[in-house]
């Protein structure tokens, strides 16, 4: 741990409560995990007491007080995947990576957590690892998985992009189709949601064309903001709980109809997104 | 001043009092656990509930969080507020059955059972603790940590915390670790093996590296299965 990385943290946050859990955000996305010290050195810092910083950073799941693995596997046990035999799965996951729940491999390859819903039931049960979603997994496909994360998820979906694959995709919490053909941006029918921000609320239709950032709105957005974005059917926000591999932005789910996830970046301008057809096929 | 009705009993009350101190003026008891005067109110035990409102719209508070309002109908010992209180004081019961104010409570409300699953805990996460060594001694040397089933009370890191004055506040105000710090009082303690603790307590050695609560009491040690 370096200290004066850490004060770099700092500086760029307000120093109220809000801005500690955006603190302990950036520490563990730079160290993978919550380093002692290094709640210490912000404990001194901000002025906030280590009783307070240790209590928010022990509260919040997504933060993690032990060194992570490479890959983090989460394995969806909310109420639909857990009716769908999820707990299965993780005992399977916990058997193959001979780690538990929590807890990181001894390799140090792999961190095996267990979350409540990601917002996707309708494929459960779900596996996210490292913000790639699998789909119906089931115990069988558990080495699979494990065997394509080792070899690199990024690399065996390089192999799928497509030059000019086309989107067609629905609305991740309704599954309502959210293409609009009667609004064709690069020559095919255009993906419809409603964004809001800042108070203005109107609809944003993407370029279905992979690889296109053809952006149109119903209102001008400033570059670097970030949008809530919802379904222009059902009304729910798509916000996934993965963030931007670029800017850190929470990621925007879709699903694809023939199967996998696509998630874009909600940042206006940023272009991370990543496309998940892996989860479809295995 | 606020006028609100107790039971049946008009009273005023000076603006920001709770309903719990409302009552106690007047002379209602209310049982509680996670109050103490001197420190914040937390609302942690639900002991102290009364039923407010009236018809269909009444509903259970906690009495030590909930300031008085202007024309409150507040009942303390409605057919409600007892059945809750009963479950309440059952659910302690079956979280920490050693602890001698629970026992206490449950004794003086004529509770001898329970229905639930028995544990014993080492804590009913009260807070207790936490505000005494915030508001009282200044320190804050342990909190919460952790959430739902896995939250806990203790210092960060689980380490000898080094803004800790040794006051013992903390185990002197514990309802579960009475049997540790009535040291102050012998005769009350039923063991006695508290007393033999050279005091103050936390200064023993074998509690040099961490604050007493956090280990198995050697005085009132129970077999856990
Ligand atoms: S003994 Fe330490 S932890 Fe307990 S109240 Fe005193 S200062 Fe706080
Ligand atoms: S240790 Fe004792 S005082 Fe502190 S929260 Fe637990 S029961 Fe309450
Ligand atoms: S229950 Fe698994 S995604 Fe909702
Ligand atoms: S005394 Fe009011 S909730 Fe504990």
């Amino acid at each position: 741990m370096n200290a004066n990385e850490i004060r770099d943290i700092v500086e760029k946050h307000p120093s109220d409560r809000g801005g500690l859990i955006a603190i302990l955000e950036d520490i563990q996305a730079k160290y993978s995990y919550l380093p002692e010290d290094a709640l210490r050195l912000l404990a001194e810092e901000t002025g906030t007491s280590l009783v307070d910083i240790y209590g928010v950073a022990t509260f919040y799941s997504l933060f993690s007080l032990t060194p992570r693995g490479k890959h983090l596997c989460s394995v969806c046990m909310g109420t639909a995947c857990h009716v769908r035999g999820a707990p299965v799965i993780a005992d399977e996951f916990s058997r193959q990576l001979q780690t538990d729940p929590g807890e990181t491999s001894s390799d140090g390859e792999f961190t095996l957590d267990t979350v409540n819903c990601l917002g996707a039931c309708a494929i459960g049960p779900v596996v996210v690892m490292d913000g790639h979603y699998f789909s119906n997994v089931d115990s069988g496909q558990v080495k699979r998985i494990i065997k394509k994360t080792r070899a690199g998820l990024d690399d065996a979906q390089i192999k799928k992009h497509m030059r000019h694959y086309l989107y067609d995709v629905n609305c991740s919490r309704c599954n309502h189709s959210l293409m609009d053909p009667d609004h064709p941006i690069d020559g095919a029918p255009s993906i419809r949601l409603t964004m809001s921000s800042e108070r203005q609320h109107g609809w944003i239709r993407l370029s279905a064309l992979y690889g296109s950032f053809t952006v149109e709105s119903e209102f001008g957005i400033r570059t670097s903001t970030v949008l809530d974005v919802f379904c222009p059917h059902c009304h729910g926000e798509l916000k996934s709980p993965t963030t931007c591999p670029l800017c850190a932005a929470p990621m925007v789910t879709l699903f694809i109809r023939s199967g996998g996830v696509l998630q874009i970046c909600s940042r206006r301008g940023c272009k991370g997104h990543m496309l998940d057809l892996e989860g479809a096929g295995i | 001043m606020i006028t609100l009705t107790i039971n049946g009993l008009q009273t005023s009350v000076e603006k920001g009092t709770t309903l719990l101190e409302a009552a106690s003026s007047l002379g209602f008891p209310i049982p509680t656990l996670c109050h103490m005067e001197g420190l914040s109110p937390y609302g942690a035990c639900r002991l102290c509930m009364v039923e407010i409102g009236e018809g269909p719209r009444a509903k259970l508070v906690s009495s030590c969080t909930y300031p008085a309002q202007e024309g409150l109908k507040v009942r303390t010992a409605s057919s409600r507020v007892l059945r809750a209180r009963n479950m309440v004081i059952e659910l302690l019961l079956a979280s920490c059955p050693q602890s001698k104010t629970i026992q206490d409570i449950a004794a003086a409300h004529n509770i001898r059972r329970q229905r639930f699953r028995q544990e014993y805990e080492d804590c009913i996460l009260c807070g207790l603790c936490v505000r005494m060594c915030e508001e009282q001694m200044m320190a804050k040397a342990i909190g919460f940590r952790g959430r739902g089933q896995n939250r806990t009370v203790g210092t960060p890191f689980d380490i000898k915390s080094d803004v800790c004055r040794l006051c013992g506040g903390c185990i002197y105000v514990c309802p579960t670790c009475q049997l540790r710090c009535t040291y102050t009082e012998p005769e009350k303690a039923i063991c006695g093996g508290c007393a033999n603790l050279a005091p103050p307590c936390v200064e023993k050695d074998q509690f040099d590296d961490m604050m007493c609560y956090m280990t198995p009491c050697v005085a009132c040690e129970i077999e856990k299965d």
